[in-house]
């Protein structure tokens, strides 16, 4: 009896003994893998600065967002694509433009990509380029007054995903479409299944004007029907080139899911575009018709111009030699990356388990000596092996996009497995692979698409979040995580919530970039046709039933702050200059029954919000942002009259007020 | 010849009073006196720039909030000083230098003199316009603290509401402090040679 119940204890010990066994097998949890110096490593003291600026894109937010590293604080979310009530941007009349297109006003973008402008390789920290997914466009954003100062849209293009990268000196940002789509030349109205014999592919080169940053749409290249992902400018040896990876060789319409999967390989295109130009200067492009708009931001009326442009260059790539070439690369890629020397091109394909790396010497050489297996619609394919460096075996699964340090290492991001991978480029070694939490798309290395990488840190920018905040409901953040990576081995140091959706994000030091920073906007150079550049200078003019107010804004009062002789039916626009020329003092403006979000005016700016009072009354504004101890006081009144009724027109502020008849 | 000794001045109060000279004309472009304003809301700091004929620094800034407590707007018309103070520096610093070439005692004590007296009339006047501006306040002023002025200091720090005020001299004002130890200096090796 007793000897039966102690056979049944052990057996159950044993049991249980072993359970506990496979559990403790299981891999650790994030919870663990957090070391002990992180928190350290990413405090950054109340008062003191973050070390690196990070520019993050807002993906279907349509704008991006600034946070310092490696704090990963946010500063600020830049508007972009998308109209941004919270400063008027889209709402205002001088703003409103900055959203316009060949479709009329868009009020929302998919912003992807961004690049910082380069000089010899280096970030100069002067411009930030954006690209809109959606209604292909690019953007470029001042680094003194973080700004979105100009849009330009982009032609015969549908999808501008493989954009905006830009080369070396910042001579072109580039537009490769993801959607190929018959070209505006073209037979429009044909039937979705002449993809393959109708419809073209659009890579266009945006220059940059060196001064001003003006851009413009300088020619682009007419290509096969594929779909273009992403893409990265030569540098060093390979300057003068630039590498777009693509897929859908297959030519599909339809479940592409399935049916763009299909071949073994897709392409690396590369694209010589300093010949292109040459072409270019020689004549050889057609001008063809397009229709797509440029917007234009005045830096002293604070105003946006929109012009709708109605040619393009176009260079046709199947008649041109020398221009484009594809390298095979396996299985859809995404990333197309160059790393820091120049020499070497890392494709990364979503569906491969391998990382092929393709070296530019071997590029060179097996076009001078025609070593093609073949031509894709009368475009040259080099023969694979001719071109690769070599394999990256077993890096994981889904390898996406690859940025790199200045010691000569890889870091590839991996959508399936999730996780991010540092490995050798000349060895093609695995060095250390770290969980992310979970499934990255982006990575970005501190200067790692550039030819001189900061290195330090890496932040994977991942797109599933799950467990890792506080729930909100079923709409959850998106994450960003921070690797530090001086060693060996990647630390993770710290997760941080981010904007929208993340795609990639760019990294540079601070100090590249604050002390260019406008603090205010000098009034005297105010050149808005509706500018008060002082009390005294504040008026009302009435012509038929437009009203232009000139008003004026200033600690803590409005003027004129009483305005009589409004009338229903009434087209009111409050012009609307903040006099202040000190450091960090907007101020806000708004009229109750606003329908354009409010003002948000910074020193020495004039903003404009239109008005159309629909009902007989007094009408409040104020001041929204609060400007000082006596904000509060900072208002005034509109009495609007009836349609046709005689109220004179009246206004002041103070002793100037209207009196009583 | 004697005489003549007994009344010149000694070499170093010949080099001393050359170079006061010069350096008194220097005045004339550079600031004399500072006050250094830092609160809460200003941790890069305001400063207000006095020089011989005008105001510099973040005038208007500083003239914005001043509204607030109803202090008078400052405003460069408002000082006569600025008018005829140029010309005074440029008249000591000929004198000084003039000291040198004349080579008198007398001429001497005369220079010293004059510029210690200007120097005292001109922070006697400068404590009257900071008394000024700091109890003639606007009586519809939107803040009032009753009982509260708000005139800066002389020289040194003082509280003033949400504002510390730092009165200091600028490279003009050491250029007249040093310009005055130089005199004194120089007038004590004077009475000493006999």
């Amino acid at each position: 009896m007793f000897h039966k119940k102690f056979k049944s204890r052990f057996v159950a010990v044993a049991i249980l003994s072993t359970l506990v066994g496979l559990q403790s097998c299981k891999p650790k949890t994030a919870a663990t893998a957090v070391s002990g110096d992180a928190a350290q490593k990413v405090y950054v003291a109340p008062g003191q600065h973050d070390e690196f600026y990070a520019f993050v894109s807002g993906g279907f937010s349509g704008q991006v967002s600034v946070y310092g590293i490696p704090s990963g604080r946010l500063f600020k979310v830049l508007p972009v694509f998308s109209a941004d009530p919270e400063s008027g941007y889209g709402y205002s009349e001088e703003s409103r433009n900055m959203l316009m297109t060949s479709h009329g006003y868009i009020p929302w973008g998919d912003e992807h990509h961004l690049s910082f402008s380069q000089t010899n390789g280096e970030y100069d920290g002067r411009w930030l380029f954006a690209n809109e997914n959606n209604t292909p466009r690019v953007a470029r954003i001042d680094l003194k007054t973080f700004h979105t100062t100009e849009i330009i849209e982009i032609p015969n293009s549908a999808g501008n995903h493989s954009s905006p990268f830009i080369t070396d000196n910042s001579e072109y940002v580039v537009a490769g479409t993801r959607f190929s789509v018959p070209f505006d030349e073209d037979e429009k109205d044909i039937p979705i299944s002449s993809y393959a014999d109708k419809f073209s592919g659009a890579i266009s080169f945006i220059s940059v004007n060196p001064e001003s940053g003006r851009m413009d749409v300088a020619f682009q290249l007419k290509t096969p029907p594929v779909n273009y992902d992403l893409s990265h400018t030569g540098k060093g040896p390979s300057s003068g080139w630039f590498f777009f990876s693509t897929y859908n060789t297959e030519k599909a319409y339809t479940l592409l899911e399935v049916n763009s999967s299909q071949r073994d390989k897709d392409f690396i295109l590369a694209v010589n575009w300093k010949k292109a130009e040459e072409y270019v200067k020689a004549g050889k492009a057609r001008k063809v018709k397009a229709n797509y708009a440029h917007n234009i931001m005045d830096e002293h009326s604070f105003t946006v111009q929109s012009t709708i442009k109605d040619e393009v260059l176009v260079l046709d790539i199947k008649d041109l030699d020398g221009i484009c070439y594809y390298i095979p690369c396996p299985k859809s890629p995404h990333g197309a990356d160059v790393d820091p020397t120049g020499e070497y091109i890392v494709g990364s394909g979503k569906l491969a388990s391998l990382i092929p790396v393709f070296s530019f010497q071997k590029m060179m050489k097996a076009i001078e000596e025609k070593n093609y297996e073949g031509t894709f619609d009368g475009v040259p394919v080099l023969k694979y092996d001719a071109v690769l460096h070599g394999e990256v075996k077993k890096p994981g699964l889904g390898p996406l996009h690859t940025e790199f340090d200045a010691h000569g290492n890889a870091y590839t991001s991996f959508f399936v497995s999730s996780e991010v991978v540092k490995w050798n480029v000349k060895t093609l070694e695995v060095i250390d692979r770290q969980p992310t939490f979970y499934s990255t798309g982006h990575l970005t290395v501190a200067g790692g698409d550039s030819k001189t990488p900061y290195g330090k840190y890496l932040v994977a920018w991942n797109k599933i979040t799950k467990d890792r905040y506080l729930p909100t409901g079923p709409e959850l953040c998106q994450s960003a995580q921070l690797f530090d990576i001086t060693g060996d081995k990647m630390q993770l140091l710290l997760d941080f919530p981010t904007i929208g959706e993340p795609h990639y994000a760019v990294m540079i030091p601070a100090s590249k970039i604050k002390d260019n920073q406008v603090r205010i906007f000098d009034i005297t150079k105010n050149n808005h046709p509706f500018v008060a550049k002082g009390e005294g200078e504040t008026k009302i003019v009435r012509n038929g039933n437009r009203v232009d107010i000139y008003m004026t804004l200033i600690r803590s009062h409005i003027t004129p702050d009483n305005i009589e002789g409004i009338k229903v039916g009434d087209e009111v626009y409050f012009h609307v200059t903040n006099l202040e020329q000190d450091w960090d003092l907007p101020h806000g403006f708004t009229i109750l029954g606003s329908t354009a979000a409010e003002l948000l005016i910074l020193p020495g700016e004039t903003k404009t919000m239109k008005w159309m009072p629909k009902k007989t009354g007094i009408v409040p504004f104020y001041c929204t942002d609060f400007c000082s101890a006596l904000h509060q006081e900072m208002q005034g009144y509109v009495r609007v009259s009836p349609a046709g009724s005689n109220t004179p027109l009246r206004y002041g502020t103070g002793d100037t007020a209207p009196k009583a008849e | 010849m004697t005489t003549s000794k007994k009344n010149s001045l000694s070499r170093v109060t010949k080099i001393l009073s050359f170079l006061g000279g010069l350096a008194l004309f220097a005045v004339i472009f550079v600031p004399i006196w500072k006050i250094e304003l830092d609160a809460p809301q200003y941790p890069e700091g305001l400063e207000l720039k006095i020089h011989a004929d005008k105001l510099a620094g973040q005038v208007d800034i500083i003239n914005g909030l001043n509204h607030y407590i109803g202090m008078r707007h400052l405003s460069e018309n408002d000082f006569i000083e600025f008018q005829f103070l140029p010309y005074i520096f440029a008249i000591l610093g000929f004198f000084g230098v003039l000291t040198a070439i004349i080579n008198r005692k007398w001429f001497f004590y005369i220079w010293g003199g004059s510029f210690i007296a200007f120097a005292i009339a001109a922070m006697v006047d400068f404590y009257m316009w900071l008394y000024n501006y700091g109890h003639n306040l606007d009586p519809t002023a939107p803040i009032q603290v009753p009982g509260m002025t708000y005139q800066p200091p002389l020289l040194g720090f003082k509280q003033l509401l949400n504002f510390g005020a730092y009165s200091i001299p600028d490279i003009g004002g050491w250029i007249m402090a040093g310009v005055g130890v130089l005199i004194v200096f120089c007038g004590f090796i004077e009475i000493r040679k006999k």
